[in-house]
């Protein structure tokens, strides 16, 4: 399901190297099919092809500038917020090109969430930050909306924490409190694709691996696409991995084959770290 | 190693490049200038106070609820200055806070990039304009305006509703406390509209886009995440257009109908304690009752203002929440 910017044939050979991640790659749930983005008059991305496996992790790696984050923010729209920023091409989601006219952004949101490299707690309880994305989009009672507190804070590892302060500000939680509160945030509309945007980049390292655990167990019913600078987090978050450089997409495949045998020169001198 | 090394450090007391005797002088002048303004502010309040004096000895606290305004039998009330003065300044907020809020709304969140600056320069433009030119231009056109084409429409249909009709009785004059409000309204809108939308512009874009990213409209990011983020600021803007309200003179002189008689009517003519003062200060002979009068009014006015502008200056200054 893998392709390259100069190679779309069959699937890479998988080494016998171990890696964390599973080695096959599914079925995908979003394909981008010759996706350019402009600021304004400047071209950020060239001609991106890449298919996003379903329930599996992508991460998305690459200097800064080189447009990883530029792609996640097209798969929800965030762009549209800011005039003129546009993007052409093709971004399918089950079929539906989604960065089409017409299309319906809030609902879109609903169905591809997304985290961000800084913890953005909104001024309010711990309670209503999950109950507000829920409240947009769905009409719960009471019971049912503590059900779905509880579980999208269980599913963020957060709820043994913060279960006997729920109506506390959400503002008072620790950085990395903060961080599982967005993902619980994310989950509860319960969308079908999680975007994540260098989420453990403020955090530190005790904080980053609870989020990373946390990737690894969410992918089992979500599809999570991940921007990060760590190449050891996409090593080992990621099903598949994606390297950038100055706004095209070098070259992708599975975690193992991109970490061990990389095709392309480039992506091997920046996994190896001599540039970048 | 160099000798300089070695070298006695220099004496850190002595004035090296200036004179002690010149950095006293100074910091004593600059002293006296910030003093300066305390014992000016100091100095009004307290001549306002001595001035009025005379008239709260004579009316006590009664000075404050008493609506007769009698020249000739020597007996003054502000009751009808001090009511026409919030009642104008409380319409003229609740007028332009709406206008206001949709001028900042529009112009953070929606108004195309292009739009935006000559529209905020429109409103900054607004906030120069001299009072007098509103004022004559509320008597001019605002008044026959109201007079022909506003006041008689509201007086048919809503004078005969029991309570809230009384509001709306009276003869389609154009003038009064209506009317002024009105004026104050588009006086004060320009400076609400401004301190909003700068303080919308103070909510970081990343908690905007978590809320748009959870599938918020921009009705939503606004009402959830912008106004909780900013409501204090907001208050301390409307205080500000308040403030701005309760003093304002020349405008609000043209058209208000300057009458000492509670109405209770919107549309019925009034006072404010600013256009008391403005029209009957040229005719009070010095060490009169009626003098004094009007400066204890003047210090109402004073103490009224000095409060709203201190809580505004509370909930504006950075950090507030």
């Amino acid at each position: 399901m893998s392709s390259t910017t100069n190679d779309s044939a069959a699937r890479p050979n998988i080494g016998a190297v171990e890696a964390r991640s599973t080695a096959a790659l599914t079925e995908a749930r979003i394909s981008v099919r010759n996706l350019d983005f402009y600021y304004a008059a400047n071209k950020a991305l060239k001609s991106i092809d890449v298919d996003f496996p379903d329930r599996q992790v992508t991460g998305m790696i690459g200097p800064s500038g080189c447009g990883k984050s530029t792609l996640l923010r097209v798969l929800n729209r965030m762009y549209d917020l800011y005039p003129g920023q546009r993007a052409t091409g093709e971004v399918l989601l089950d079929g539906t090109n989604i960065i089409a006219p017409g299309i319906d952004l809030n609902q879109l949101r609903s169905r591809i969430g997304m985290v961000f490299q800084k913890p953005t707690p909104f001024p309010m309880s711990i309670y209503e930050n999950i109950a507000f994305g829920v409240n947009l989009h769905e009409r719960l009672s009471k019971s049912q909306m503590d059900e779905r507190v509880e579980w999208s804070l269980t599913r963020a590892a957060l709820w043994e924490e913060v279960k006997d302060r729920l109506t506390t500000s959400a503002m008072g939680l620790s950085g990395g409190q903060q961080q599982r509160l967005c993902i619980a945030r994310t989950i509860a509309v319960r969308p079908e694709v999680i975007l994540f945007d260098e989420p453990t980049s403020a955090l530190d390292p005790i904080s980053t691996l609870k989020i990373e655990e946390l990737i690894d167990e969410l992918k089992r019913d979500f599809t999570i696409v991940i921007v990060t600078h760590n190449m050891q987090q996409a090593a080992r978050c990621a099903d598949q991995v994606a390297f950038f450089y100055l706004g095209e997409l070098v070259e992708v495949g599975t975690a193992t084959q991109m970490f061990t045998s990389p095709r392309e020169r480039r992506t091997q001198e920046y996994i190896t770290g001599r540039f970048g | 190693m160099s000798h300089s090394l070695a070298s006695p450090a220099k004496p850190l007391a002595s004035a090296s490049r200036t004179s002690s005797v010149g950095d006293v002088v100074f910091a004593a002048i600059a002293k006296a200038a910030g003093v300066f303004v305390l014992l000016l502010l100091g100095a009004i309040i307290v001549s306002l106070f001595i001035g009025g004096w005379p008239t709260f000895r004579a009316f006590g606290m009664g000075f404050l609820f008493n609506a007769d305004w009698d020249p000739v039998q020597n007996v003054f009330g502000g009751a009808v200055p001090i009511y026409g003065t919030l009642v104008t300044a409380v319409l003229a907020i609740v007028m332009a806070v709406p206008l206001a809020f949709g001028i900042a709304f529009y112009l953070t969140e929606l108004a195309p990039s292009w739009f935006r600056r000559p529209v905020g320069t429109a409103i900054e433009l607004l906030a120069a304009v001299p009072s007098i030119i509103y004022g004559m231009w509320g008597f001019f056109m605002i008044v026959p305006f109201m007079a022909e084409w506003v006041q008689p429409p509201l007086i048919d249909a809503l004078s005969d509703i029991p309570v809230v009709g009384a509001l709306f009785k009276g003869p389609p004059f154009g003038t009064g406390i209506f009317t002024a409000s009105l004026i104050l309204a588009v006086m004060i809108l320009p400076f609400i509209a401004a301190t909003m939308r700068d303080v919308f512009q103070t909510v970081p874009a990343v908690y905007k886009e978590s809320a748009y990213g959870l599938g918020c409209t921009t009705w939503e990011v606004m009402r959830s995440i912008v106004i909780p983020y900013t409501r204090v600021s907001v208050v301390g803007g409307i205080m500000l257009g308040l403030g701005r309200a309760l003093g304002e003179t020349m405008a609000v002189t043209f058209v208000i109908g300057n009458t000492n008689r509670l109405s209770t009517s919107l549309f019925g003519p009034g006072n404010t304690i600013a256009s008391i003062v403005a029209l009957e200060f040229p005719e009070s002979q010095a060490g009169s009752l009626k003098l004094s009068s009007l400066l204890a009014l003047g210090f109402i006015l004073f103490v009224i203002s000095f409060i709203v502008l201190a809580i505004s200056r509370t909930l504006l200054r950075p950090g507030a929440k």
